[in-house]
């Protein structure tokens, strides 16, 4: 046998830690979605909740319902993981007001890099970013493939407070704020009127690991008018579904 | 007019809490639920309501709440709290009755740092994604989201007690303290052979950065085997992170979904409600147990909440308030094993 692809991690008496890799890496992201998917699709009582991530797969598991060996022996079957989805892939688009009030740290960053505003939102907007995972906070969605141009570290001095639905750059990766008021040490390069996670709405939330997001630059108006559709409950930000 | 319990004085971190919220973690919603499941269902059976029937959760300082029901039946299971009716003092693990205009204080508890206060028939509060447990950081459950306030009113769906009240004797009523065993990794490999020893040896001091969504130990410090960055993974209840100073970070159930920092070692699931109740101030150890036998435990620790909850028995002796009795229907003294409605 050659190198284990993947290694166990118990996470105390009721939780798996699948580790593919320790880097952030689309190849082994795609891969952590894709042992997801087939995981859940096998239907077993007991599995309880999964949670994908950059690297690795956390799976809450009832041992009484479904014993440690019999989910070691599940993920085993399951490996490798079709990566090339038979079904489709989604792609968002999502609309951006970028720099001003709405992304306060957008000329800096740009002057930091040596380019226009106008330049930043060219390359942020210019390509689809994968979401890698869900986290931090409700509906967070962390994503990759920012231009190495756009690299930006992180404040020294985070916000205690960053306004709903911020856009930002953090490192190599860029994200998409749910409509709360959260902490971040990012830098807010804009805002997005739609709401990637509301309680309130039949489906709560918009974004999942594997998606593809592309951003939509806006101006003030649209701006105005899709927060308010936002808020009556549409989704504002558009979904297609792309061969995978 | 809304039938329910008014808040006059909320307590320290006073929230509504059931079992909390399952399948939500990959999108970033917290689990949140009871700090301790088996006293929230342990509460519940005293009232006869489902286990994970939504209770109001206390820690530290209890609240005071006045009875704006025409009667109503409630139970406290967790430590022991010092709890009044009208100025008497109440047993805890006992169902007690309430009639309008009636006031419920509590107190302090002697020892322990939470317990779990249910109401027959539950309260009529809407479940938030699947859940009524309040999570305050992101708004979801309880009251609009947040802790408990004054003058809130909890209503409730069923008021009237019927049946004979129950009591846990004192002999099956839980003790705290003990060592914190926990399953070792998933990150163990990033610290090194004398971190772990310093883990597993040394005695940890709960700080006052307490909550429901994690509690940071002083401590000696861990030594990390290779700096304290990993790419984010998910985070569990019960998830032991050592950040770059080196004192432990418990963090439990209002905890982030994912986490950045290498975690040591996880609380085994059996022992998670012994560490809500440790105050701080109070000093851990930790105990390392393979999975196996932390799953023993588990089961060990589900035997002992069978036995708890076969250990009710009606609440003897003539404390309780006769001529209510009387004027209650107690002709067949049937406990309803099926509340009219649960929040859960």
């Amino acid at each position: 046998m050659s190198e284990p692809a993947y290694r166990l991690l118990d996470c105390g008496d009721r939780a798996l830690t699948v580790e593919l890799g320790r880097a952030v890496d689309p190849v082994i992201n795609a891969q952590v979605v894709a042992l997801d998917e087939a995981i859940r699709g096998a239907g077993r009582p007991g599995l309880l909740e999964t949670v994908p991530t950059y690297r690795s797969l956390l799976v809450l598991y009832d041992p009484d319902r479904l014993p440690r060996a019999d989910l070691v022996a599940l993920i085993a079957t399951h490996w490798p993981p079709p990566v090339t989805r038979a079904g489709a892939v989604r792609r968002w688009r999502v609309p951006v007001l970028y720099g001003g009030e709405h992304g306060a740290d957008l000329a800096s960053l740009a002057a930091a890099a040596g380019l226009s505003e106008a330049e930043v939102i060219g390359l942020h907007a210019g390509c689809d970013y994968r979401v890698h995972m869900i986290g931090f906070a409700p509906g967070f969605a962390y994503l990759g493939g920012l231009d190495p141009r756009i690299h930006a570290s992180r404040r020294t001095d985070p916000r205690p407070r960053i306004p709903a639905g911020s856009v930002s750059i953090g490192g190599n990766q860029t994200g998409v704020s749910p409509p709360l008021e959260l902490p971040s040490g990012w830098q807010l390069i804009g805002q997005t009127p739609a709401r990637s996670y509301d309680p309130a709405r039949a489906e709560p939330f918009l974004f999942a690991a594997g998606d593809l997001i592309r951003f939509e630059p806006i101006g003030h108006a649209a701006f105005d008018a899709m927060s308010a559709a936002a808020l009556a409950g549409e989704t504002v930000a558009t979904m297609e579904r792309i061969d995978g | 007019m809304a039938e329910g319990l008014r808040i006059l004085a909320p307590g320290v971190a006073t929230t509504l809490q059931d079992a909390g919220r399952q399948v939500y973690l990959r999108y970033g919603i917290s689990g949140s639920g009871a700090m301790d499941p088996d006293l929230l269902a342990l509460a519940n059976a005293l009232v006869g309501n489902p286990a994970d029937a939504a209770a109001i959760e206390m820690a530290m300082l209890g609240p005071t709440l006045v009875c704006e029901a025409e009667g109503c039946r409630v139970a406290l299971a967790g430590a022991p709290f010092a709890m009044g009716l009208n100025g008497r003092a109440l047993d805890p693990f006992t169902a007690h009755d309430l009639r309008r205009g009636d006031r419920l204080t509590f107190g302090a508890p002697r020892q322990g740092l939470r317990a779990w206060l249910a109401v027959a028939g539950g309260f009529a509060v809407a479940p938030m994604l699947g859940s009524v447990s309040t999570h305050t950081r992101t708004l979801l459950g309880g009251l609009d989201g947040h802790s408990l306030a004054a003058g809130d009113l909890l209503p409730l769906h069923a008021p009237r007690p019927t049946g004979r009240s129950l009591t846990l004797p004192p002999a099956h009523r839980p003790r705290f303290g003990g060592p914190i065993r926990v399953v070792l990794g998933p990150q163990a490999d990033s610290f090194t052979e004398e971190g772990l020893r310093t883990f597993l040896s040394a005695s940890y001091t709960l700080t006052g950065r307490a909550d429901r969504m994690g509690c940071h130990l002083d401590g000696p410090p861990i030594a990390h085997a290779d700096g304290f960055n990993i790419v984010s993974d998910g985070i569990v209840n019960g998830s032991i992170q050592v950040p770059g100073h080196g004192r432990p970070l418990i963090l439990l159930a209002d905890r982030h979904t994912t986490g950045g920092y290498p975690k040591i070692a996880t609380v085994i699931s059996a022992d998670l409600g012994r560490l809500a109740q440790v105050r701080p101030g109070e000093t851990i150890r930790f105990e390392a147990v393979t999975v196996e036998a932390a799953q023993s435990l588990a089961r060990g620790a589900r035997r002992t909440l069978a036995a708890r909850l076969a250990a009710l028995v009606p609440a003897g002796g003539l404390d309780l308030d006769s001529a209510f009795l009387l004027s209650c229907n107690l002709i067949d003294g049937v406990v309803s094993a099926s509340p009219t409605g649960s929040a859960a």
